[in-house]
């Protein structure tokens, strides 16, 4: 466990919180912790209650899925600087993916329980927390779109395809 | 008549000295000319190559800019001609016209940070810049490589990128959409790799190539970074028939991709890239 | 090279044996003489043996997606309004040979060239055939590659002009300023003029190969009287029913999207005939043959069309699956995006496609009707700029 004025720091440099108010800044201090996963470790759970969102300062965490009879298909992964977790704001706040330290990761953890009943009790908090939730949710949506497309495939979108002929 | 010498449909036999499979379905040939003599070129130019009796096909240059002794080209066969250039052995001649087109600005980069940007293929018409800039490497800030392909398996020149890796003056990234096998690296589209940036986006230039939608996609996460249009560049396919600017099939907009590009800057094309079927 | 050397001299008259001298002197000169003749129902651009090839008496009809014959009672040589095709067919023919090659061990040997066919006399060149030309010339050898071939054959050219004297049901060559009147371009141009007298032509030379061949003729300086009835003749073909504002056409291209595309589509039918007739379409496609042993083969450069699916093909698929799509590629190019590649508009206003296009599509009509919200915003408070028949450029 950190010391709430390394938090501070570390939350005072991230992007994330950029131009957060005093208020939430000392809310978030309060419900965060510093914390460190060993290669294989989880994070997050698929299916177990999503009680914290991880802010990543170092390592990758891979986000996947347990396919029986196979090994887990990552879904993608995350690294230095990147926000992971939004299921602990959206009921009924369960993990829908299981993410994994796929090499030592270190993170700052922050108590989404506590985080909610604060945002509910106090809409203009709950608003500031959405508004910066939002566009991370919006960012993974559109990266997960993107991977739809199947961008560099030789078969993907209707055979319009770069490939280093440019014709025949 | 005498200008028939300068008749700019009349290919230049080439020999072919090394082939190279690179994926399941592209490979890369190294090229001397028949006649003797050298050949120079860009980096992001293009050839149309002839194979005999069977046709001609543009394909970008994959070698390095600094290298006149050899051609070297990297190409997936997709198509009839490109599934013939595949067949080839060493020995076998083949017919080079060009190098046609607008290259990449990597002397106008000169001071700056510099970031390619690949997707799947789009590796190979990047390489010849990669080449010219590490051999101009004091005169950028940083250089980087950031690279999507689908899975594990379909990423280009793989030894070559282990090696750009090992560099203490190069930051190379790669990411799959799928990982498969021993695949330990990142997942995600190559997007991701920009947004996390790394390089002074005020001071930076990119150099953006792979499939069309992966470049359009790739442009607007620049931009949101901090990236101006001016500063971006992307290199653009469409069918060609001459690569001179006389077949008129490579138009899109006002532009004849074969002579006013491949390579566009950013800010002079991003209202193309809106318009469907164009 | 017509046009090059303009020195110009005194118009002369002939009557119609002198034009039978004129082909003749050609002739003679070696060339391979081209005009106008009739050939399954229509006037077309051919070999010409004498001016009895020329379609004498005949006129033409034509509005959109009609074309027919007339007779003429006047008896006229060149009272009809074109031929179907312009001189493109044989200025830059439908089918070239770019090389033969021979299979030689691992490689090949390409083989010498023919040699260049006999240079070209076109006959009765019309202004807008003209601009068309010299739109090509720009094309075949703008910027850094020309291709030697247009370029020699147009080189080599001897232009005689005839100036217009009524205009077709199609035409705005006007709109386009590029017509009727013949003002560069010819070795030697004329003016048909026909009245209860006499049936003569007055001609004009516009280069020194020109001047010496008129002076072989030995034919009389033109009177003021024949001078003022040929300027009579080309002044009545500059009266045309058809218009277009090629300033607001030249802004197509900001107008991708626009619903008329839709309703074009609905009524093109993707034939291409619009680019076969144009004087201007340049867009080719290449063929490769081989022998049956795959010993010898050839590569072939054909007139394309920008209506084909497979025009725009990248392996996979074609990037203008749409046929509006199609038509807007052709349409824009040809009035607006030409602009900004070659520095005027791509079209000649010879009405062509307007009448070889079977269901009658009209590109006065519809470049009027996709910049007609931008024409009256353009406008404004000044009506002039809306109505005026912007010249060209």
């Amino acid at each position: 466990m950190g010391q709430p004025h390394d938090l501070g720091n570390i939350i005072d440099a991230h992007p994330f919180f950029d131009g957060i108010d005093a208020e939430l800044r000392t809310l978030l201090v309060g419900c965060a912790a510093n914390e460190r996963f060993e290669p294989g470790e989880f994070l997050l759970r698929e299916g177990k209650a999503a009680d914290k969102f991880f802010l990543i300062r170092g390592g990758t965490v891979a986000v996947e899925v347990d396919v029986p009879g196979k090994k887990p298909i990552i879904l993608e992964t995350m690294g230095e600087g990147e926000v992971l977790g939004w299921s602990w704001m959206v009921a009924p706040f369960m993990a829908t993916f299981d993410a994994r330290a796929t090499v030592a990761v270190r993170a700052l953890s922050f108590d989404g329980k506590c985080l909610r009943k604060k945002m509910a009790a106090d809409p203009a908090l709950g608003y500031a927390v959405m508004s910066r939730f939002v566009p991370v949710m919006a960012h993974r949506l559109q990266q997960t779109r993107m991977q739809l497309l199947d961008l560099y495939g030789v078969d993907a979108e209707g055979g319009k395809k770069k490939k280093k002929g440019k014709g025949d | 008549m005498s200008a028939h010498a300068k008749d700019p449909m009349l290919p230049r036999p080439f020999r072919v000295e090394k082939v190279k499979r690179e994926l399941s379905d592209t490979f890369t040939m190294e090229l001397v000319p028949a006649e003797g003599g050298g050949f120079s070129f860009a980096a992001g130019q293009f050839n149309m190559l002839y194979v005999f009796g069977i046709g001609e096909v543009p394909i970008s240059i994959s070698g390095d800019p600094g290298e006149h002794e050899r051609l070297v080209h990297t190409t997936r066969a997709v198509g009839k001609v490109s599934g013939a250039l595949d067949a080839l052995k060493v020995g076998d001649v083949i017919g080079v016209r060009g190098p046609y087109g607008i290259p990449w600005p990597v002397e106008a980069a000169f001071g700056r940070d510099l970031v390619f940007v690949a997707g799947g293929v789009g590796l190979a018409p990047l390489r010849p810049a990669i080449y010219q800039a590490m051999a101009n490497r004091e005169r950028f800030g940083k250089v980087m490589v950031l690279y999507g392909a689908r899975t594990p398996e379909d990423i280009l020149f793989k030894k070559e990128i282990e090696r750009w890796r090992g560099r203490f003056d190069m930051d190379v990234a790669v990411t799959v959409d799928r990982a498969t096998g021993k695949w330990g690296g990142n997942v995600g589209v190559v997007t991701n790799l920009v947004a996390k940036g790394g390089f002074d986006p005020q001071n930076t230039t990119a150099f953006v190539c792979g499939p069309e939608v992966m470049m359009r996609y790739a442009a607007q996460a620049l931009e949101k970074k901090g990236v101006g249009r001016g500063s971006i560049f992307v290199s653009m396919e469409r069918n060609m028939k001459c690569g001179v600017g006389l077949c008129g099939h490579c138009q899109w907009g006002t532009h004849f991709v074969c002579k006013d590009g491949p390579v566009f800057r950013y800010d002079s094309i991003a209202d193309l890239f809106s318009i469907r079927e164009l | 090279m017509p046009g090059v050397d303009a020195s110009i001299t005194t118009a002369v008259v002939f009557d119609r044996g002198g034009l039978d001298a004129l082909i003749a002197a050609l002739k003679a000169k070696g060339f391979h003489v081209v005009g106008p003749r009739v050939a399954d129902d229509a006037v077309v651009y051919a070999d010409l043996d004498a001016a009895s090839d020329l379609p004498a008496g005949w006129g033409d009809e034509q509005e959109g997606g009609r074309y027919r014959l007339t007779r003429r009672k006047d008896g006229a040589l060149f009272g009809y309004t074109s031929g179907v095709q312009g001189w493109k067919r044989h200025l830059y023919p439908p089918r070239q040979k770019l090389f033969a090659a021979r299979r030689d061990g691992q490689g090949f040997a390409i083989l010498p060239p023919d040699p260049p066919a006999a240079p070209l006399a076109l006959i009765g060149v019309r202004a807008c055939e003209l601009a068309a030309i010299a739109k090509q010339a720009k094309v075949f050898g703008d910027r850094d590659f020309a291709d030697p071939g247009y370029q020699g054959r147009l080189a080599s050219a001897f232009v005689v002009a005839v100036e217009c004297g009524e205009a077709g049901g199609t035409c705005f060559c006007a709109a386009m300023g590029t017509g009727p009147a013949v003002e560069t371009g010819f070795d030697i141009k004329m003016v048909e003029v026909i009245d209860k007298a006499r049936h003569v032509f007055v001609a004009t030379a516009g280069s020194a190969a020109g001047a010496k061949v008129l002076d072989g003729l030995k034919a009389p300086a033109a009177a003021e009287a024949d001078k003022a009835a040929a300027a009579a003749r080309v002044a009545k073909a500059a009266k045309q029913a058809k218009t277009l504002d090629a300033k607001a056409a030249a802004r197509l291209k900001e107008h991708p999207d626009h619903a008329r595309w839709d309703d074009v589509a609905r009524r093109c039918m993707t034939c291409g005939n619009c680019t076969m007739v144009c004087p201007t379409c340049f867009c080719t496609t290449v063929e490769d043959t081989t022998d049956l042993k795959g010993e010898h083969a050839e590569r072939w450069r054909n007139w394309d069309s920008c209506f084909t699916i497979d025009f725009s093909y990248i392996h996979g698929g074609a990037i203008r699956t749409e046929v509006k799509s199609r038509y807007r590629q052709w349409i824009t190019h040809k009035l607006s995006t030409w602009h900004d590649q070659f520095g005027s508009s791509g079209c000649v206003g010879c009405g062509r496609c307007i009448t070889w296009c079977p269901v009658g599509i009209d590109i006065t009509a519809e470049a009027t009707a996709i910049t007609e919200g931008a024409r009256k915003a353009a406008a404004g408070g000044s009506k002039k700029a809306a109505t005026s028949g912007g010249k060209g450029r």
